[in-house]
Order: structure tokens, then C-alpha cells, then sequence
């Protein structure tokens, strides 16, 4: 029979090849599906894998879903490192928007542009408060980061259900539950005419060298991930657990928090009570297909975003639910999952002993 | 405001004991998992399908009993591609399992997407002849759908089970030292995926009610956080049946106290009132984890830990 044995050394070629062949799985059960569909899979696998790249309208649809993408994985790539299970980033999403959007409707016709930066302060602000509360409870009381920041999903959504069919609802919006549509000074500059491509694209990318350097280079990003690695060795160390752990999930709660705020005041303009489009949730996928590395993130966020269009677009073409995406994405991260188990095992033939029923 | 009537007493118990049974049916699946020493955090995905499943199969054939057959069985699937990842390859349980209720929530928003305009065919009545007509004790303890008793007969046999028989012995034995259990001869990795199974049954029982008793219809993510406060709840109970069957009752009773307060027509925005489970569960946790050593005392001692036979 064939028997999992430990690897003497992680294999590195599945490491970097788990995620293609995680990916290849996907693309394979997505062909069937098309043909059990009674769907032309060319077309499908055109709507996911080529239509979204194609042309510079494309590309800007591409960059708004990749850039919060990208800014909550590598927050949650933190976390994940140092074995805190942050899976509430979509409450801290939505928190993030709501801050940022409160500061936006002050905005005034002669505010200063400065007010923007204003904007994504007070988005990162709130996605660390929501976060804070989990560390908070964590810390203090021992409670489970894992139900506890998944509790405060949907208190988030609940909240922000509140603020837009009450107090913050636009006098003159009919009565629809959104807030006023913000104001220019405060909107994320867009980089060309036409397009909804902005200037959050950059600071993703900023994003992205910090959070190489913070855990590469730095001595609290090699504490918190030792911390992760081996509880023990950084206890007889003496590094903090708690330090990591508040660390960990504000870093991450901050990032998801600027990735609500910029979505609230980019792409989306105003408040609605369908700020949340699973972000927080399908970034958690980004971080593990990214490797938590974050590099590997800007790839797996690319791909991500892929499966958002393609989605809409198997929709609109082939008149196939958008929930697709859904079903992809939770595919991707089972093969992922599955196929990690052989860097650091391999299977072999052993011959079934005899003389033992 | 209005006071409580006798009337509105009985219908508050009837409603309690409905969104009791939901709690109470995945958390006793998820209590035998983690007995065993797995944890599944894939109860949402799972209920969620299994949800879509008992939905399609009632308006499909019009059986109840088919109905959350199919819901079952589609919670044990889920649970048994889990298991396989989980317990055969390793995967660590905290990705695999929040794995499949993203999973899950794509395919059964997928799956469901031709029956959100489907309506159930007239579901059948299950009053309990006499006592059904009894004032107040009637309409609040004798027309539930027979899973309602089912599961507490359910929870006092698991409470047997799990501390009077064999094979109860063996399932904590797996759950609390799988090396024990292997050196003495029974098969780690089988009993896991078993246990694995029926808890995933379990919580596919609990996904059926949802879309086919307690709110029969399909909408996506309708099971809406229900499979996390399961998880939960197992922990608020100490890995106890009786306890759990309590803890969903009290959970019930916190849901639908919200509509209650709503229907009396309390000034409160009703967006604080859907809160009020998500912040109970909070609440609970930190009150019951406030204590390390109290969990500690009771947690399976191989919770979430892989097992390799002859490493």
C-alpha cells in the first residue's frame, strides 16, 4: 500500500509548484463543470483566464478588485504567520469603510485635499479598533480569536446596516438606504480619465515592500513569526506572545481597515449596505495561495480578481450564476491545501507485510 | 408596550425550541468531531449545502423525510472530503476546515441559484394528537417536526454513549490519545473519518431545518452564522451533551427574544436587535474561556492535533 512519509527536507519545487498544480486542478473540475453545464468550456475558461487581461479597461476592473485583495492577505499573511486566526477581515473591511466614510461626509466643498489622507487614516483606524476587540478579548480572557473576530462580521454588517437606513442615511436619496455621494477632495485620485483605476494601486504596491521588509528584515517580524513557528523556542527566548498577537492582529485589522476605506471612497463613492463583497473572506484565500509571502500574494490577488470578472462575466455571457466564483475559490484553496501536504511528505510503496491479517 | 401574554409566552417557547433545535443538532455533530479529536471549522459550509440540498430534494419530491435524508447526506460529504485532507494528508484543520465553509458558501450559493423562486410544496403537520390541543403546553411543546424531540433523545443517548459504552470509550480514547488508542490496537485514522462523518450528518440535519422548518425557503448564506455559534457552543458546554442542548435552548431563546422585542413594537433599530446572538456568543465565550485551566480540565487533550500511525 501507499504510506505518507516525512520529507527529510521540505521539497522547494513543490513549493513553489504547489499553487500551479493547485491551480491546473481547478481550471480541470471548472472544464467538467462547464460540460456537465452543457457550457462551451473554451468560452468559460475565456472568461476567466483571458477576458479579464484583456485591454485596458480590463486591467483597471482588474486592479480595483486586486488592490484590497492584496492589502488584507498581506495583513492576514501576518497573522497567519504567527498562528493568530484572523477571519474576520470582512468585519474589519467594513469597519474600515465606515470610519473613513463618517470622516468623508464632513468633507465640506472647500475642504483641504488633505482630508483624503484624513479618510484612509481613519479607515485603518477602524479596522484596528474592530481587530483591537479581538486581541483585546484574546488577550485579557483567553476567548478565540477565530469566533470572536467572525462574530464581529456580522455585527460590522449590522452596524453599517444601521448608519445607512438611519442616522446616515442622504436626506435626498429617496429614501434608499446610502449615505450623500462624497465629495471630490475626498475620493481616491483615479489615475486616468475614464477609468476607474486609482492611486490605491500604489499604495498596495508600498504595502507590499513594507510587509517584505517588516518580516524579513526586522527583529519584531522574525519574533512574531517564531512565535508562530514554535511556541516553545520563543517562550524560552523570551519574546512576547502577547506583543505578537496585539502586533498581528492590528497590523492586519489596520490593513483591511485602509482597504474598506479606500473602497468606500474609490470605486464605490458612498455607503451602501453592499459595501461587503467578501473581500475580508476571499483574501484569506490570497494569503495561503500567495505562500503568506508578499510577493506570492500579488499573484494569487491577480488571480483572485480574475475569478471576481470572470464570474461576472460567465454571467452576463454564458448566463451562469456569479457564485461561480465562490465554487472556484473554495476549490482553489482544497487543492492547495491538499497538494501542500507533499512538500513536506512524500508517498511511497510499501509492500503490505504478510503473516498479519 | 404591551405585556406578555400567555399566548405570545407559548409561541416564544414554540420559536425557542426551533431555533434551539438548529444549535443544537450541528453543535452535538461538531461535540462528537471534536471528541475524536477533530476540529471542524467547515460547519457553516456544510450546513449551508446541506441546507440547499434538504431545500432541492423537498421541492423536487415533496418527502420530508427524503428531504433531510439528501441533507444529511450531503453534510456527511462535505464532512468526509474534510476528513480525507484532514486526517489522511495532514492538512492542518484550521485552513482545511475554513476551506470548505468558504467552499461551501460558493456551492451552495451556486447550486441554489434555480430554487431561490421555488417555493416548498405544503409541508406536513406534525401535531401530537391531544396534547397538541392542550392550552399554552400545546402550541408551545406539541407541534414541532419531530426532530425538535428527536434531538434531545439524541443528546441524553450521546451522554450514554460517550461515557457507558465501548465505543464511546474508544471515540474519547481517539480524541484524547490517539497513540493509546493505536497501541491498543484500533485504527486511529478510520474512527476519525467516522466521527468526522456523522458530525457532518449531523450538522447537514441541522442545515435542512434551517431552509425546510424554520424559515422554509432558500436564500443564499441563510444559515448566516448559525454553524460558527455551533462551534461555539461546544466549547461553552465543555464538550457535554446535556450541557449543549441547554446552551442551544439559551441561544434559541436570545434570537428569538429580538423578534419578540420587535413584534411588541420596542424602540430599538431592529440592526441592534439581529446583533444581539453575535455579541451573546461573544459574551459567552468570554465568560467561559475567562478561565484557562477550565478548559484546559475538559478540552479533548488531542483537539486539532494530527495523528501519524507508526511515526
Amino acid at each position: 500500500m501507499f504510506k505518507l512519509e516525512p520529507r527529510a527536507a521540505p521539497s522547494r519545487v513543490l513549493m513553489l509548484a504547489s499553487p500551479l498544480v493547485a491551480l491546473a486542478i481547478t481550471v480541470l473540475v471548472g472544464v467538467l463543470l462547464f460540460v456537465a453545464l452543457g457550457k462551451d468550456p473554451v468560452a468559460g475558461l475565456q472568461a476567466f483566464f483571458v477576458e479579464p487581461l484583456k485591454g485596458t479597461y480590463a486591467l483597471s476592473e482588474l486592479s480595483i478588485k486586486a488592490t484590497p485583495l492584496i492589502l488584507i492577505a498581506l495583513g492576514l499573511s501576518v497573522c497567519f504567520r504567527a498562528n493568530i486566526w484572523n477571519i474576520g477581515a470582512e468585519g474589519q473591511f467594513i469597519m474600515g469603510a465606515v470610519f473613513a466614510g463618517g470622516v468623508a461626509m464632513r468633507a465640506t466643498p472647500d475642504s483641504s485635499p488633505l482630508i483624503f489622507v484624513a479618510v484612509l487614516l481613519a479607515g485603518m483606524l477602524g479596522g484596528m479598533f474592530w481587530a483591537g476587540i479581538v486581541a483585546l478579548l484574546r488577550d485579557r480572557f483567553n476567548a478565540s480569536e477565530i469566533l470572536v473576530s467572525l462574530m464581529l462580521v456580522y455585527v460590522a454588517e449590522m452596524v453599517l446596516s444601521y448608519l445607512v437606513y438611519g442616522p446616515w442615511k442622504d436626506p435626498q436619496g429617496y429614501n434608499f438606504p446610502q449615505t450623500i455621494t462624497f465629495l471630490d477632495v475626498t475620493r481616491v485620485p483615479k489615475l486616468v480619465q475614464g477609468l476607474r483605476m486609482n492611486i490605491g494601486m500604489f499604495i498596495a504596491a508600498a504595502m507590499v515592500l513594507g510587509f517584505a521588509v517588516f518580516l524579513v528584515r526586522t527583529y519584531a517580524g522574525f519574533q512574531l513569526q517564531v512565535g508562530g513557528l514554535a511556541p516553545a523556542a520563543a517562550r524560552y527566548a523570551g519574546f512576547s506572545s502577547r506583543k505578537a498577537l496585539w502586533t498581528a492582529l492590528l497590523l492586519s485589522g489596520g490593513m483591511a481597515g485602509l482597504a474598506g476605506g479606500l473602497d468606500a471612497v474609490g470605486p464605490q463613492g458612498q455607503l451602501t449596505p453592499y459595501i461587503p463583497l467578501g473581500y475580508g473572506f476571499g483574501a484569506i484565500i490570497v494569503a495561503f495561495v500567495g505562500r503568506l509571502n508578499p510577493v506570492g500574494i500579488v499573484f494569487s490577488a491577480v488571480l483572485m480578481s480574475m475569478f471576481y470578472i470572470g464570474g461576472e462575466l460567465a454571467q452576463s455571457r454564458l448566463g451562469l450564476p456569479k457564485a461561480l466564483t465562490g465554487v472556484f475559490q473554495g476549490l482553489l484553496l482544497f487543492a492547495l491545501l491538499a497538494c501542500d501536504t507533499f512538500i513536506y511528505q512524500r508517498l511511497r510503496w510499501v509492500p503490505t507485510p504478510k503473516g498479519r491479517p | 408596550m404591551t405585556g406578555l401574554t400567555a399566548d405570545s409566552l407559548a409561541l416564544l417557547i414554540a420559536a425557542t425550541l426551533n431555533a434551539g433545535t438548529v444549535l443544537a443538532l450541528a453543535s452535538l455533530g461538531l461535540l462528537i468531531n471534536e471528541r475524536a479529536g477533530v476540529l471542524n471549522l467547515g460547519a457553516e459550509g456544510m450546513m449551508l449545502v446541506a441546507a440547499i440540498a434538504g431545500y432541492a430534494t423537498g421541492v423536487q419530491t415533496g418527502s420530508d423525510t427524503l428531504a433531510f435524508a439528501a441533507g444529511a447526506a450531503a453534510g456527511a460529504a462535505m464532512a468526509a472530503l474534510f476528513g480525507v485532507l484532514v486526517i489522511w494528508l495532514n492538512t492542518n484543520q484550521y485552513a482545511t476546515g475554513l476551506a470548505l465553509s468558504l467552499f461551501g458558501a460558493g456551492l451552495s450559493a451556486f447550486v441554489g441559484i434555480t430554487y431561490t423562486q421555488q417555493r416548498l410544496p405544503e409541508r406536513p403537520h406534525f401535531d401530537i394528537p391531544v396534547l397538541a390541543d392542550l392550552p399554552f403546553v400545546g402550541p408551545a411543546f406539541f407541534r414541532h417536526h419531530p426532530l425538535v424531540y428527536l434531538t434531545v433523545l439524541f443528546a441524553i443517548g450521546l451522554t450514554w454513549f460517550l461515557l457507558r459504552s465501548r465505543g464511546g470509550l474508544i471515540l474519547r480514547a481517539v480524541g484524547e490519545s490517539p497513540e493509546s488508542a493505536h497501541a491498543l490496537g484500533y485504527s486511529v485514522r478510520p474512527i476519525r473519518l467516522l466521527a468526522v462523518m456523522v458530525g457532518g450528518a449531523l450538522c447537514g440535519l441541522a442545515g435542512a431545518y434551517i431552509s425546510l422548518v424554520y424559515t422554509p425557503l432558500w436564500v443564499e448564506g441563510m444559515v448566516a452564522g448559525k454553524g460558527w455559534i455551533a462551534l461555539a457552543l461546544t466549547t461553552f458546554a465543555t464538550w457535554r451533551p446535556a450541557r449543549v442542548l441547554l446552551g442551544a435552548y439559551l441561544f434559541g431563546g436570545v434570537t428569538m427574544l429580538q423578534f419578540q422585542l420587535q413584534g411588541q413594537g420596542v424602540q430599538i433599530p431592529s440592526q441592534w436587535l439581529t446583533m444581539l446572538p453575535y455579541l451573546a456568543t461573544i459574551v459567552v465565550l468570554v465568560l467561559i474561556s475567562r478561565n484557562p485551566m477550565w478548559i484546559r480540565i475538559n478540552m479533548p487533550a488531542s483537539l486539532g492535533k494530527p495523528f501519524h500511525p507508526g511515526a
